[in-house]
């Protein structure tokens, strides 16, 4: 520990720190890296002693490189580093244990998953007439896998989309009212509450609502019998846009309210009509925000189980028809196949059926994801060419 | 081109507050009238009256009446955008539209309007615009690049250039140049200077030298104190408000003896 009055003159050494009157009294950059080192050493020492196990290892590895670093920059570089060692230091861990569940559900289902979904026909089968027979025979006798998800990845496209077709416009014409035309009146305040209540509605809910509505409504057709039509796709449809309309109008209104009152000034000293500024200066300049709010809300209802479970029901084979007859989705998909095994005794290819969508089902929400980014970066303000 | 305004008895609220009370005032065609006084005195307010833009903002209301060659643009059944389209207005911070081009923008009048135009009527609209506003030989080979991209004066000035392009008869400016560089803001002045020869503008400054440099007639606006509405308390010939202006107020303010 060198105190600044006693200081190597300072001579240029390649690559490394130099040694004045600034730098003194400082760690060493590799202090850092030694410690982790350190640290993980001798975790390992003390388990092998008292016991091996990996996580044990590195959770005792992180306290004591915690411990040691902090110490070492305290005594070296004095208090107000060493708590700045200690904070970065936490910071730093608690990032890395917010990755682990991140990583390790993206490795498990690519491992076990991955498999599956390569399996020719997978993607191009449905699970029309496969039966308890061919898994038997998959487990016992080793013939290839039977079935596949076209049919779920169908469903769930579909509903998918006609959820967006009905809840966007919805919310987003909402959004605009409520940012352009209403002035914080107490109408505009009441919807601003339900749509904040309807965000926290339980999927399921709005679920049996979408299938209590269809099925008044086809009761109210045929003379008090429903008679079951109302289970298929477009009922479901209408149970994710009532999950999907209220994040949609938040994320639209949030996104409406930063555009800066000036292009609309603008816009209107043009002798530009409200309406054409807000479709055309408004709108454009929110757009990149706007699709990812409405990429969120779909990544949100995508996934869901119960709500669709009631309203479209389940299916085994490929259905195009939202209006007519039960549909299957990827979530629903999974949990049949992991509730409800095709062949209850041999449950083995039921469940890597399972992983395989669910594979599938994160690659859809990641290509959404990936889309959503391209529409944003071709429609977003171009702010280069200075 | 370019119209004569006459402003009787206008008064100008925010909601319940007045801001501006019992403005008078007649701005002859092709020339040049700048507004001058201290912060929060409404002189920016009144101007934003002139082509309806103040009742943009929620509660903003305006009493009395502004004619344009004695049409009344306060009357009963005028429709305030034809009325902004006759009266154009340039703004303090350059605000060209983040999303289009340096050629939409000059059009965005007509585009977003719905107008359709030919492309060869487009393209000389494109240039004559940009021509008037000095900035077609800095941008001529770059229309197609974004607005935004352009330096701050070169903004303001295609933000002059949309606003020519609809063909106003008034153009209303807002403390044009205080967002500018000096350089910057000499090319806006002498875009004045040669505005004049075509519309009728009405320029607020807080530089009095600017006001000075560029105008025939200044209206000097002042209030009383914090709340109260303000007054025009004097409007002359530019040269008498800064050499031998007739009210004790305007003295004190040009000469900078003000608060």
């Amino acid at each position: 520990m060198s105190t600044a009055t006693e200081v190597e003159p300072s001579t240029p050494q390649g690559g490394r720190v130099l040694k004045n009157s600034l730098t003194a009294g400082q760690l060493p950059s590799w202090a850092r890296w030694a410690s982790i080192g350190g640290s993980l050493v001798l975790s390992a020492i003390i388990l092998l002693i008292a016991g091996w196990s990996w996580a044990g290892w590195i959770v005792l590895a992180a306290v004591l490189y915690l411990i040691s670093y902090t110490v070492w920059t305290y005594v070296v570089e004095g208090a107000r580093h060493g708590q700045d060692a200690l904070w970065s230091s936490l910071v730093w861990l608690a990032f890395l244990v917010a990755l682990v569940p991140l990583v390790s559900i993206i490795w498990t289902v690519i491992s076990v998953g991955g498999p599956t979904l390569v399996h020719p026909g997978f993607l191009t089968s449905s699970m029309d007439g496969i039966t308890g027979v061919q898994d038997r025979a998959t487990m016992n006798e080793g013939a290839p896998l039977a079935g596949g998800i076209v049919h779920a990845l169908v469903g769930s496209l579909m509903i998918t989309l006609m959820a967006t077709i009905i809840s966007v416009p919805i919310g987003l014409l909402t959004s605009i009212w409520l940012v352009e035309y209403a002035h914080g009146g107490w109408f505009s305040r009441t919807i601003v509450f339900l749509v904040d209540v309807m965000t926290g509605i339980p999927s399921i809910v709005a679920g049996l609502f979408a299938a209590g509505i269809m099925m008044t409504f086809f009761e109210w057709g045929n003379g008090g019998v429903s008679g079951g039509q109302q289970i298929m796709g477009f009922t479901a449809a209408l149970a994710l846009s009532v999950l999907m309309i209220p994040v949609v109008v938040r994320a639209t209104e949030e996104m409406l309210r930063v555009v800066p009152n000036e292009l609309r000034e603008a816009s209107y000293a043009l002798g530009i009509r409200k309406w054409r500024t807000i479709f055309r200066v408004v709108i454009p300049t929110a757009i990149s925000g706007i699709t990812s709010g409405v990429t969120l809300a779909i990544a949100r209802v995508v996934g869901e189980t119960a709500p669709i479970l009631v309203t479209a029901g389940v299916a085994s084979s490929v259905n195009w028809n939202l209006f007519n007859g039960w549909m299957m989705t990827l979530p629903v998909y999974i949990y049949r196949q992991l509730m409800e095994p095709t062949a209850p005794a041999s449950p083995d290819p039921s469940t890597a059926r399972a992983w395989g969508a669910a594979l599938m089902l994160i690659i859809v929400v990641m290509l959404l994801n990936l889309l959503a980014r391209l529409i944003a970066a071709r429609f977003s303000p171009k702010t280069s060419g200075r | 081109m370019s119209k004569r305004i006459e402003a009787k008895d206008v008064n100008v609220y925010y909601g319940s507050f007045l801001a501006v009370e019992g403005v008078n005032i007649e701005i002859e065609p092709r020339t040049v009238t700048a507004f001058i006084g201290p912060s929060g005195c409404g002189k920016t307010t009144f101007l934003r009256t002139i082509n309806r833009m103040h009742e943009v903002i929620p509660g903003a209301y305006v009493k009395g009446s502004i004619l344009l060659d004695n049409d009344d643009i306060y009357g009963a059944g005028v429709d305030p955008v034809n009325v902004r389209g006759l009266v154009g207005m340039v703004f303090q911070r350059p605000n060209p539209f983040p999303t289009m081009s340096i050629r939409d923008n000059v059009l965005a009048g007509y585009k977003i309007n719905g107008k359709r135009l030919g492309k060869s009527d487009a393209d000389d609209l494109v240039e004559k615009s940009l021509t008037g506003a000095n900035l077609w030989n800095e941008v001529k080979d770059r229309l197609d690049r974004p607005g935004s991209g352009l330096s701050g004066g070169q903004q303001q000035r295609l933000c002059i250039a949309r606003t020519i392009a609809v063909h106003p008869e008034v153009i209303l400016m807002d403390e044009p140049c205080s967002a500018l560089d000096p350089i910057s803001t000499l090319a806006i002045e002498d875009l004045i200077e040669e505005l004049k020869e075509q519309y009728t503008v009405v320029i607020v400054t807080h530089n009095m030298q600017q006001a000075a440099r560029v105008s025939d007639r200044t209206g000097f606006f002042n209030i009383a104190g914090t709340g109260k509405p303000g007054h025009l308390i004097e409007y002359d010939d530019t040269e008498k408000i800064f050499s031998n202006p007739s009210n004790k107020q305007t003295e004190d303010y040009v000469s900078g003896r003000f608060g």
